[in-house]
């Protein structure tokens, strides 16, 4: 018991990325590929969780906007694409600067403010980019963008499901391992200090605006990530990405699965999605189903799902 | 004369039509303990937050260490040397005792943008941050969340975090707050031993610590400060005996 | 530029001002007093305007059925405090967020059920489905004039009830320090109840009223909620005058924008820029003036508390 209860969280990690590893395999034993595709968009998801988890676990800022770092990287590969750019790492690294700098902007303007007014501003200027995506009629505007070719990464063929599958995989991981570093570094204690008591940070020196507006960044350039990746997956584009219902999701899923806990949010966007596609096949009219389990969580079950895979420990 | 540490001049601030500060002036010298004494209202909070930089004065000059400070912001005053405690507890209350200090410690060491690094195992925070929990007698209670502190223990951990951050000038809004006398005479006697190597604001209703522990006392009343000198000249002062201590006695 | 087209582009700018100033009017009093973050506020007005759409359909009239949707949405926005709301105020904003979120998508799915997925129409009353005009030569709809006036009338109701009444000093003053009037021994639920009420109610209006003018469809309401959060937070959270005059603002700042700056881009760009680039910035002027106006005051124009 006492064993088990410091290995569970590490036990639960490694479990969880053991079946995400054996979902191709499932798939092509089964002859199922819609599972790789699934859960390939859910490890994409689970990268944006994760992303918004450091702002809004660790940070305490309440955006309601992250869809719009998905959409901008979408859309830096979906245009470089339409231009005949055929670099994967040139598209992926201008998604990934696309982003951090809108991130910079609006974490500048945003964090200026704080309470509800963040959440306001966060959703109205991802708004802002979704209208402007509406109105982009040379990249498709409502209609969205086709994207020819997935590409390649040196020996990695993107066009091949199984090898895009276990790249987001290792990314997931990857960015995983490097968020449990931000967090528990000098850094990762500020934010966080500054986030349960902002006078008390303030008293000891240290300007919670300069913290929050870097981990703000760094969060939309991990979503930004999330929204290449997406639009490789899906080889298409469009506003839809950016819908604030898609921030709101963002959101469900890290507190589903457990604010400031990192792993929480992968779990919380894997059972949100899956969730969504059990209601799908039971009735067109899933959302009339998925409203109220939303207010019941928000009601009875605020601590999420990793704490009680955890053990607590992080309660 | 050598060049006071801290110097108030004229500072004023209204909040609507009540002047909390109504042309304050202040001198506080280098490793002095100056208290200052005065009713409930008459601005203590409010001067203590002018100094650390939570409010604007409308008015006046707030000098520090030779530099004009009056509109600074808050963390640029708390890494330039003022430190303050707050009169109500005012700790992270997810955090235990020593990651509160060795947030502190980190603060003082220069800027946070350190990103790899695990920071609670390393050795340059945690044993300046255990030194200073001894200093404020919470050794033994490191690793215990901040919320499970006793009061005395928290107030004396407010105390530990402004020490943290090696100060040369200490505000400290009532320490004493809401003490029972045990804890009470424990913190005197903690004040006491910081008494010449760090310079002290000191607010404070207790006046057996008020009168132990000052150097120089100001009694402020209504924004204002009437009197300012050594205990004893303060304690003789028709005016102040009139306006504040006739009241206490 | 055409002064007549400025001027019916002004007028359209107002009446969309008049219509997010209903929403906003009760939107930052609910954000102010019950310091709850409601996304729902668009729900009301999307059940406002289906409710227009089948009251019309039963009735046969327009003014019956604007009688009859007003007070249901009312009904409507109470029950939904009295079920879900209330334990939310004691909640953080994330908490508020996610379960008015919540709300949204099963709004927005229980509208496709109860009326399908097709969109409704509401028929203007033929009395005032005709034109006017203004200057000779600048027709403008009757509608769209009366929505503008029933906007005003409006708004100077609130200015009386909010200036005048010891219910409206009730409400300014919990708007800006809700625990003072906690303590003054007033019954805060009631008045949070009859706060989310007059809200609910001028949101339904506002429904009901846009209803002729669009197609009453399921999250109708998601896009105009975002357009009320831009004019609350320019005008500052719980002030009624600050949402006025926001809202106006950017009604107008948005539909003159939309219609000139492509025509103004297309003077300094040429045109194959301007064509392009003009609708982008159009459909960002409103968040970039809100950006501009944050940069200079983060509580907004008129805004107390945050």
């Amino acid at each position: 018991m006492r064993v088990s209860a410091i290995d569970r969280p590490r036990i639960a990690v490694f479990a969880l990325f053991g079946l995400l590893a054996l979902v191709p395999v499932y798939s092509g034993l089964f002859d199922q590929p819609f599972y790789l595709t699934l859960f390939a968009r859910v490890m994409i998801f689970a990268l944006a969780a994760v992303s918004l988890d450091l702002v809004l676990g660790f940070g305490g800022m309440v955006s309601f906007g992250h869809a719009a770092y998905l959409g901008v990287g979408a859309y830096a590969v979906g245009i470089l694409a339409y231009h005949g750019v055929d670099s994967v790492p040139i598209r992926w690294g201008v998604a990934i600067l696309a982003s951090a700098a809108v991130a910079l902007f609006i974490g500048a303007v945003s964090l200026r403010t704080s309470g509800m007014y963040f959440i306001m501003i966060t959703l109205a200027f991802a708004q802002m980019l979704f209208y402007l995506a509406v109105s982009l009629k040379a990249y498709g505007g409502d209609d969205g963008l086709p994207i020819a070719r997935r590409g390649t990464i040196g020996p990695i063929d993107l066009n091949n499901g199984t090898q895009l599958y276990y790249l987001i995989l290792i990314l997931l991981a990857a960015t995983l391992t490097l968020a449990h570093r931000v967090v528990g570094s000098r850094f990762g204690r500020a934010l966080e200090g500054a986030k349960w008591n902002e006078r008390r940070a303030i008293a000891l020196g240290i300007a919670p605006y300069r913290y929050r507006l870097v981990a703000f960044v760094i969060s939309g350039t991990v979503c930004g990530l999330a929204g290449a990746l997406l639009a490789t997956l899906t080889s298409f584009v469009s506003p839809s990405y950016m819908a604030w219902t898609r921030s709101g999701e963002v959101i469900v899923m890290v507190v589903l699965g457990g604010m400031a806990t990192l792993t929480g949010p992968i779990i919380g966007a894997v059972v949100l999605l899956v969730l969504e596609e059990i209601l799908a096949t039971l009735t067109i009219h899933w959302m009339l189903i998925l409203g109220p389990i939303l207010i019941l969580v928000v009601l009875f079950a605020r601590r999420g799902l990793w704490g009680w895979i955890a053990g607590d420990r992080h309660g | 004369m050598v060049e006071p540490l801290l110097t108030v001049a004229g500072v004023i601030k209204r909040f609507g039509g009540i002047a909390a500060s109504d042309g304050v002036d202040l001198a506080i010298a280098a490793g002095e303990c100056h208290a200052v004494i005065g009713p409930n209202g008459a601005g203590k909070t409010t001067l203590i937050a002018e100094i650390s930089g939570e409010l604007l004065p409308d008015a006046g000059r707030i000098v520090f260490d030779g530099a004009d400070i009056t509109h600074g912001p808050a963390p640029r005053r708390a890494r330039a040397g003022l430190a303050r405690s707050f009169q109500v507890t005012c700790l992270i209350p997810s955090f235990t005792a020593l990651e509160n200090a060795m947030l502190a410690i980190q603060a003082r060491q220069g800027h946070s943008f350190r990103f790899w690094r695990a920071a609670r195992a390393d050795p340059s925070l945690k044993e300046p941050a255990m030194e200073v929990l001894a200093r404020v007698g919470l050794g033994g209670r490191a690793k215990v969340p901040v919320g499970a502190l006793a009061h005395g223990e928290q107030r004396a951990l407010e105390i530990g975090l402004a020490l943290a951050l090696e100060p040369r000038l200490l505000l400290l809004d009532e320490p004493m707050a809401g003490m029972g006398p045990v804890d009470a005479a424990r913190m005197i006697e903690l004040l006491d031993g910081l008494k010449g190597s760090v310079a002290m604001l000191l607010v404070e209703h207790d006046m057996d610590a008020v009168f132990r522990l000052a150097d120089r006392i100001s009694v402020l009343v209504y924004g204002k400060v009437i009197a300012s000198g050594r205990p004893e000249e303060v304690r003789a002062d028709a005016e102040v005996k009139r306006a504040y201590l006739g009241e206490a006695a | 530029m055409d002064p007549v087209l400025l001027l019916v582009q002004a007028l359209n700018g107002l009446q969309l001002g008049v219509m997010l100033f209903l929403l906003a009017a009760g939107l930052t009093l609910v954000f102010g007093i019950m310091n709850l973050v409601n996304l729902a506020h668009g729900s009301l007005y999307m059940v406002g305007a289906y409710l227009m759409a089948a009251f019309q359909g039963w009735t046969g009239s327009f003014v019956a059925a604007l009688l009859l949707a007003v007070p249901a949405t009312l009904l409507v926005g109470v029950a939904v405090e009295l079920i879900v709301l209330r334990r939310l105020y004691d909640r953080d904003h994330l908490d508020q967020v996610l379960g008015t979120f919540g709300l949204i998508l099963f709004f927005n799915e229980l509208v496709r059920v109860i009326w399908g997925p097709a969109a409704l129409f509401v028929a203007m009353p033929s009395a005032l489905s005709g034109t006017v005009a203004l200057l000779p030569g600048a027709p403008y709809p009757v509608y769209r004039l009366v929505i503008i006036g029933a906007g005003l009338l409006v708004a100077a109701f609130l200015s009386w009830l909010v200036t005048q009444t010891r219910t409206g000093m009730l409400i300014r003053a919990g708007a800006s320090n809700p625990i003072m009037v906690a303590a003054l021994g007033v019954d805060i639920r009631l008045l949070f109840t009859l706060v989310f009420g007059l809200g609910a109610a001028l949101a339904g209006l506002a429904g009901a009223l846009a209803a002729p003018l669009l197609s009453v469809e399921s999250a109708m309401g998601d896009g105009v909620l975002i357009l009320t959060f831009v004019v609350i937070v320019i005008g500052g959270i719980g002030s009624i005058r600050g949402a006025f005059v926001a809202a106006v603002l950017v009604g107008i700042v948005d539909t003159v924008g939309r219609a000139f700056l492509p025509i103004l881009l297309r003077e300094i760009f040429n045109r194959q820029v301007a064509n392009a680039a003009g609708p982008a910035l159009a459909s960002m002027l409103i968040y970039l003036l809100m950006a501009a106006i944050l940069a200079f005051r983060p509580r907004g124009l008129f805004g107390a508390r945050g």
